[in-house]
């Protein structure tokens, strides 16, 4: 550790909330992503999870609709070092998706993909167990584009390059494949709570 | 198995640039040298990195500050200087109001302070110098876009540059006496005698994917995100193809 001469940081609370190197962005919510912001209506969007599955399926904006309703309150973080708490996501379980479809035993990782081509690879551990989403309201309102609307994947316990914004499916596989970050040199998984910003980490 | 999925829009996957992933993973000591003042808001901040392992015009760093009682703040900031051999980086912060890190580094950073740095990080935002290049940046999103106009000029590249940028006024415009021919600068708040007053717009993207250089431009916006929403709708509606804009969003 480096001690930054006359760097103090501003005042601050122990937040045991706070993963180490992060801060909270309070009401801010930064948008980062890489591409142009798609123009897809719900009516054109779907959801589709395949690959090691036993009964691979597409939802479109209605058929997801009729799924019974989860929803997320808790914290995200971001790796660019900012975290948001407090925030109210709905939408539905990653489960009640699982449910249908069936992973096959030999899968271990999945693929999450765009509609505008974005990729991210996460271990199946990680979508399962009531920790994943797919997410279209925020704090009670339809989700805004910038933020992944209509619909955007939530594992808000990595950081937030995860959760796949305008969420196109998922492949299920039994291999881990690197996504569109990991191949620029993020880190596989992202846990928050070890800083696993950087492959390497 | 299924067929492959193809998505109606596509962004330009992967990366330009393979990223080091020993360069991302390590945090090196970095030494200011020396601070020069662009802006009443804006100053650039040399450091002598002496184990860089280099970078690409348009990749950005992590910096990290450490206060006395263990309590750390990290932040990415764009490489300013053109790559070259000589073991330094600039960056160029904007001083941000109630800022923590950019505060420290205008208030308080004087020549000889050490910081820590790591990266280059993302060779998303690259560009080498292979490609005509269309750029379009505000405010200090202005940063990547001159690394890569300062390589162009420092190896005498051939391959069309044009700089679009966006400012609020003259004074405000970072890196003033060093933009060119290259460059067509626009205020959104005053501007000298004779030249418009106002948000980018149309008529400033059109003239410039009216002269397509052969292959087509590949373009980099860089800024705030609402600034980067406006400028990348401006492209598409003109006509420039999504998996063609790379953008970098300061948040
Ligand atoms: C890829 C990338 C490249 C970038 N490149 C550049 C660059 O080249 N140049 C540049 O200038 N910036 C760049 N940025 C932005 C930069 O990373 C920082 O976000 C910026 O410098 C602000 O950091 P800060 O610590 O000064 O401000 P922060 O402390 O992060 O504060 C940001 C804002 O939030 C407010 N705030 C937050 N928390 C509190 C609190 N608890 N109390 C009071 N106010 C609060 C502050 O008042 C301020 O307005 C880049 C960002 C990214 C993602």
């Amino acid at each position: 550790m480096h001690i930054t001469r006359g760097f103090t940081g501003r005042p601050r609370v122990d937040d045991p909330g706070l993963p180490p190197g992060q801060y909270d962005a309070g009401d801010d919510w930064p948008v980062l992503s890489a591409e142009v912001t798609p123009d897809l209506a719900p009516a054109d969007w779907t959801f589709r999870v395949d690959g090691l599955v036993e009964e691979p399926r597409t939802w479109d904006w209605e058929d997801a609709h009729r799924l019974p309703p989860s929803a997320y309150e808790g914290a995200i973080h971001c790796v660019t070092s900012w975290s948001k708490f407090g925030v109210r996501f709905a939408g539905v379980s990653l489960d009640t998706f699982w449910d249908v479809v069936r992973p096959h035993g030999s899968a271990t990782h999945a693929v999450a993909y765009s509609h505008t081509g974005y990729t991210t690879n996460l271990p199946l551990a990680d979508l399962t167990g009531g920790r994943a989403w797919i997410a279209w309201e925020y704090d009670g309102r339809p989700l805004a584009p910038e933020h992944g609307g209509p619909a955007r994947l939530l594992v808000p316990h990595l950081y937030f390059w995860k959760s796949a914004k305008w969420i196109a499916g998922l492949r299920v596989l039994d291999h881990d494949e690197p996504g569109f970050w990991e191949r620029n040199g993020y880190h596989e998984r992202g846990n928050p709570w070890e800083e696993q910003r950087y492959s390497g980490d | 198995m299924t067929d492959t999925f193809v998505p109606p829009t596509r962004f330009a996957v992967p990366g330009r640039i393979a990223v080091s992933e020993q360069a991302a993973s390590v945090w090196q000591t970095a030494t200011l040298t020396g601070i020069r003042r662009e802006t009443a808001r804006a100053g650039t901040f040399r450091f002598a990195v002496p184990g860089w392992p280099g970078h690409l015009p348009g990749q950005h760093l992590m910096v990290r500050l450490t206060a006395e009682d263990g309590y750390v703040a990290q932040r990415h900031y764009s490489i300013a200087s053109a790559p070259d051999d000589s073991g330094h980086v600039e960056l160029t912060l904007d001083h941000v109001e109630g800022g923590e890190v950019s505060g420290w580094f205008h208030s308080v950073a004087r020549p000889g302070d050490q910081v820590e740095v790591r990266g280059p990080v993302s060779g998303f935002f690259a560009w080498p110098g292979d490609r005509p290049a269309l750029l379009i940046g505000a405010g200090s999103g202005v940063v990547p876009l001159m690394s890569m106009v300062r390589h162009h000029r420092a190896r005498n590249l051939t391959v069309p540059l044009r700089l679009l940028v966006s400012a609020r006024s003259p004074e405000e415009l970072i890196y003033a006496r060093e933009l060119g021919a290259e460059t067509t600068p626009v205020f959104t708040r005053s501007a000298p005698e004779g030249v418009p007053v106002g948000r980018m717009a149309a008529a400033h993207v059109a003239p410039l994917l009216a002269e397509q250089p052969s292959g087509g431009w590949e373009a980099y916006v860089c800024g705030s995100n609402s600034f980067a929403e406006h400028a990348s709708r401006l492209l598409v509606t003109a006509g420039q193809p999504v998996d063609r804009i790379r953008i970098e969003r300061f948040g």
